[in-house]
């Protein structure tokens, strides 16, 4: 008798917590390309307010953290790509794209802490 | 006459299907876009106080088919002048050789003083000493050459002078060595080929070679007009090898080194953009 219960019952909060969450999935998605269409242009900012706004809506978006980093590069902001570019290794440690894109991004950052400070 | 109308059928189904799959791929579009990206890197030092950079000049050593000196400072000169916004000194080109081996003479020029003077022999032997750490070497071949050089940059008396010869700018200085090398061993390389059916295969080979080539290695010091003080510097080494049978200039090689280093130096003292692709995606 519970074994039913039960499974109507995770039924009924699967169908119930679903459409808000593939909402949540797909307004983060339409916010990575808008993202992405504005940075095409040249408008970083909004770019970056973009992809954050997609990380906010979706937390495990790969795509969302590396487009971020990869924005905060080109404004100079360094730390903020080195923690971005981390997150999105830690949710896709096998995405060779965002591997090539952080080692590219570490050769520069290595770059200026390369020489030796006296 | 049934039979033959069937794959018919099929053909088309999997046309339509090849059909939905290529309208669908083009409405998704790809997922990934290679974008240019420009990264601004601010200068490792505050070069805020000056106005005018003077490159005074540097000890330099190795191959003898490069004056080392010259070259580093009209190099580094010119790329100061289109890529920083301090004002270039144009002052003549020291030879802090020559500089550094009058300074080390007139410190150990004191010791004969002492002992006319009646010095006790421990102390003459100090000072004998202190005469040999001075000791630098005629030509420079190596980086250990270089090292007795080195006290000329912690000259503050004698960089203030001529901080205040230049009205207080910052001072460029350092060492450069720039030496030959040969080297032999494996080397791996692609080797490119065409396969029976025309296709083109590019397959790693490791072939014994006898190189030879040259080494970069400057010491950028930067100090500051005013005090005499070194506020910063960096030490870079940079290698390039040819075929042995490849006869390439030195000054040519010279010039490919520092081509790879002045972003660093520039990156010093000036914001610099590094330019690059990444890709973003969807």
């Amino acid at each position: 008798m519970n074994l039913p219960v039960v499974v109507i019952a995770a039924c009924a909060a699967a169908l119930a917590a679903s459409p808000s969450f593939a909402d949540a999935k797909s307004e983060a998605k339409s916010q990575v390309e808008f993202g992405i269409n504005v940075a095409q242009r040249g408008l970083w900012r909004e770019a970056i307010y973009r992809w954050q706004k997609a990380t906010e809506l979706d937390p495990t978006y790969v795509a969302a953290y590396n487009d971020l980093a990869i924005a905060y590069e080109h404004e100079g902001q360094l730390d903020k790509a080195r923690k971005a570019y981390d997150k999105a290794i830690e949710l896709d440690p096998n995405n060779v794209q965002v591997r090539q894109n952080y080692e590219l991004f570490k050769e520069i950052n290595d770059r200026t802490s390369q020489a030796k400070a006296k | 006459m049934t039979g033959p109308a069937k794959p018919k059928q099929s053909s088309l189904a999997i046309a339509v299907i090849a059909a939905g799959c290529a309208a669908l791929a083009l409405a998704c579009g790809p997922d990934s876009y290679e974008i240019p990206i420009e990264t601004p890197i601010q200068p490792k030092m505050d070069v805020s106080p000056f106005q005018r950079v003077l490159v005074v000049g540097f000890v330099a050593g190795g191959s003898e088919d490069v004056d080392t000196n010259q070259e580093t400072v009209r190099l580094l000169r010119s790329q100061l002048r289109t890529k920083s916004s301090l004002k270039v000194i144009d002052a003549d080109i020291l030879a802090l050789i020559d500089i550094a081996k009058e300074q080390s003479l007139g410190t150990a020029g004191n010791a004969p003083d002492d002992v006319t003077s009646g010095t006790a022999p421990a102390n003459r032997a100090s000072t004998d000493k202190t005469n040999q750490t001075l000791a630098l070497p005629q030509n420079i071949k190596d980086e250990k050459d270089l090292e007795p050089y080195e006290r000329l940059f912690a000259n503050t008396a004698y960089w203030k002078r001529i901080g205040e010869e230049f009205q207080n700018p910052l001072i460029v200085t350092g060492t450069v060595l720039f030496s030959s090398r040969s080297t032999s061993g494996f080397v791996q390389r692609d080797q490119e080929s065409y396969d029976s059916l025309g296709r083109r295969v590019v397959r790693p080979v490791r072939q014994y070679m006898e190189r030879k080539g040259f080494i970069l290695r400057p010491k950028f010091v930067f100090i500051d007009g005013r005090t005499g003080a070194t506020m910063y510097s960096e030490s870079y080494r940079e290698e390039i090898l040819y075929n042995a049978q490849q006869n390439t200039p030195a000054l040519s090689s010279y010039f490919e080194l520092m081509d790879r280093l002045v972003p660093n130096f520039l990156s010093a003292l000036s914001s610099q953009k590094i330019r690059g692709t990444r890709v973003l995606l969807k």
